[in-house]
């Protein structure tokens, strides 16, 4: 049915037509909207048949989430930035065992210094530890990639982070169709795991592996990452089939064709990129966008091939490497390694620095005219940077620097918005 | 694109309004989308939040720096810095006060709207006569659907019908259509005020 509907509602309700036997998670900002609104499900009897465990942490939600996978329940759970920092070893657990755990990731930056609002370092933190990571751009991608997690966690069983830009999407009210109960029945069988904990038929799961196949262990997960890539455009074209709203699962190139400058990106940034392109394009400059639904495992050759007509490609991304560059910046170029195609990296977003269509449309134009370093950063305010580095020149010794970028930002400042 | 931007304080619905009109709007058949200023709210400090609404779909995530609109739940937030930033020369105001806009002081982009497109009425005195409380959000709505024509008011009933229940449902709905057909009584009345003092 398609209604005005906050994205955490709208991430709830879907979650609960997947039908989870088990929802652990512990509330943080932003994700508690979506986990609140699970919890009202179960207990209003809407989700039927799901037990909904409260536990004291991240850790104990994904280790939690973790057994009930094991013991053949269907587990979902959701956390976000720190939170999702504080359940990492589990997360590897998750992935090295093969359980096919459904996470949202509501996604924000990590502290210190302490931030609530959204960038990608929390997701991308763990972009190596075997999970597959997909991308919303919008609510109504957010809900239809929760549907298509749980059927490709299950076949491959691959657990599956869908991140989703916190508060950007999570707190947004925006038009959403959620997929009928009848709809998702239909795309989505009852869970058979292909490994179960069953004291009738007792067998191990994470046993020690040695030296002697440690190598060929994490060998066949890539594998399975590998598959992926092939499984999940069908699985994207079979959901757009039930439902009636086709959506590429790897990629989604828009305005692409002769397009001779291509902007890569993830997220709900990509509305607002579209629009820029929409803008560009009016005023004659060849300009497309690739939105970048399947971030891990990372589909090189599809994004090669969307780039195909691109002299330049521009990267837009919420998180960096420090001391290195860009994190999507990287893999990006890595696929365009065997042309003469110029990689420009734009970090921007950070901590939630609203990201406008004028400095994205400037940011192009420079890229366009050569006047951008290979990696850069939206809208950094370089007076205070450099005053700050004075300072640190003059007195090595001086305490950390949040405190004086905090006053001087304030000092130069006269929104209040 | 109609854009709007809400200022109020923490606890006096500043989100759920903008969430309001967005259900509203929605049900007219248009493309909307609310959203927070992201900010830890506390009671009592300035909230702000965002409402658009067009006939195509919105992608643009970028908070609403150039509004069509602004709502100012709480007059006391008029002395702030910033407040009116962006504002369009034709846009509309409204403010819930019951003093007179002579009485703030208003410059800068204030004193080139059109006088017709400015709102003043006390919809917290509204809201406390059919709510029993305080709280002057949905019924700026009525005022603000009167005065723009941007949504019905029929839409705006559904939208508050759908979000709250019991005492606050049928006090919303009441308050909102009180606001709205005083507003456009008024809004009549000056209309015609301006067209006089024009011939």
């Amino acid at each position: 049915m398609l209604r005005e509907i906050e994205g955490s509602r709208a991430i709830a309700e879907t979650v609960a037509f997947c039908r989870p036997a088990v929802v652990c998670a512990y509330p943080i900002s932003p994700q508690t909207h979506i986990i609140e609104g699970v919890g009202e499900l179960v207990k209003m009897g809407r989700l039927k048949e799901c037990e909904f465990i409260n536990v004291e942490s991240e850790f104990a939600a994904m280790s939690v989430s973790i057994g009930a996978s094991a013991a053949g329940a269907r587990a979902y759970t959701a956390t976000a930035s720190q939170g999702l920092l504080f359940m990492t070893e589990a997360v590897y657990n998750a992935s090295g065992l093969g359980l096919p755990i459904v996470m949202t990731v509501a996604n924000r930056a990590i502290g210190a210094p302490i931030n609530i609002w959204n960038d990608h370092s929390d997701a991308m933190a763990l972009r190596d530890s075997g999970w597959i990571q997909l991308f919303a751009e919008t609510n109504q991608h957010a809900v239809d990639l929760h549907v298509q997690a749980f059927r490709l966690a299950e076949e491959l069983s691959v657990p599956v982070m869908v991140c989703m830009d916190g508060f950007i999407l999570t707190h947004a009210v925006e038009r959403v169709e959620i997929p009928s109960q009848e709809q998702v029945d239909r795309y989505l069988p009852p869970f058979r795991p292909h490994q179960i904990l069953d004291p009738a038929a007792p067998i191990s799961i994470g046993a020690m592996v040695g030296p002697e196949a440690f190598t060929e262990v994490r060998y066949l997960e890539h594998t399975r990452q590998l598959e992926a890539l092939a499984r999940i455009p069908e699985l994207a074209a079979e959901y757009g089939k039930i439902v009636g709203r086709a959506r590429g699962g790897l990629v989604s190139p828009y305005r692409c064709e002769d397009a001779e400058t291509i902007v890569v990106s993830l997220g709900s940034v990509v509305g607002t990129i579209k629009d820029v392109v929409d803008a560009m394009r009016d005023d004659g400059e060849r300009i497309g966008v690739v939105s970048l639904t399947t971030f891990r495992p990372f589909p090189e050759l599809t994004l090669r091939e969307a780039l195909a007509s691109a002299k330049r490609v521009v990267v837009v991304e919420k998180a960096f490497a420090m001391g290195a560059r860009g994190v999507l910046g990287a893999d990006v170029d890595a696929a365009v390694s065997d042309r003469k195609t110029t990689t420009t990296t734009i970090v921007a977003g950070l901590g939630g620095r609203p990201i406008t269509e004028a400095s994205l449309r400037r940011a192009f134009g420079e890229a366009i005219r050569g006047e951008l370093d290979d990696f850069n950063f939206l809208d950094l305010d370089h007076r205070v940077v450099d005053r700050e580095l004075e300072r640190t020149a003059a007195d090595p010794t001086i305490p950390p620097s949040v405190q004086h970028v905090l006053r001087d930002v304030r000092a130069s400042a006269t929104r209040v918005v | 694109m109609f854009q709007v931007r809400f200022h109020g304080r923490g606890g006096q619905g500043v989100v759920t309004a903008a969430e309001l009109l967005a259900i509203a709007a929605f049900y007219d058949g248009e493309h909307a989308q609310a959203f927070p200023s992201f900010g830890s709210e506390r009671t009592g400090a300035p909230v702000v939040s965002f409402c658009r609404i067009s006939t195509r779909e919105i992608r643009t995530r970028a908070p609403i720096d150039e509004p069509d609109a602004l709502i100012v739940q709480d007059p006391t937030l008029l002395v702030q810095p910033g407040l009116f930033a962006g504002l369009k020369s034709d846009g509309y105001l409204i403010i819930n006060t019951t003093k007179p806009l002579e009485s703030f002081q208003l410059g800068g982009v204030v004193t080139e709207l059109p006088r017709s497109h400015i709102l003043l009425f006390g919809a917290t005195e509204i809201a406390v006569k059919h709510l029993g409380r305080p709280l002057p959000n949905a019924v700026l709505l009525g005022g603000f659907a009167a005065l723009t024509e941007v949504v019905s008011l029929p839409a705006l009933v559904t939208a508050i019908e759908e979000r709250f229940s019991g005492v606050a449902r049928a006090g919303n709905v009441a308050a909102v259509s009180e606001a709205y057909h005083q507003t456009s009584e008024t809004s009549v009345v000056s209309s015609q005020e301006g067209s006089n003092s024009a011939s």
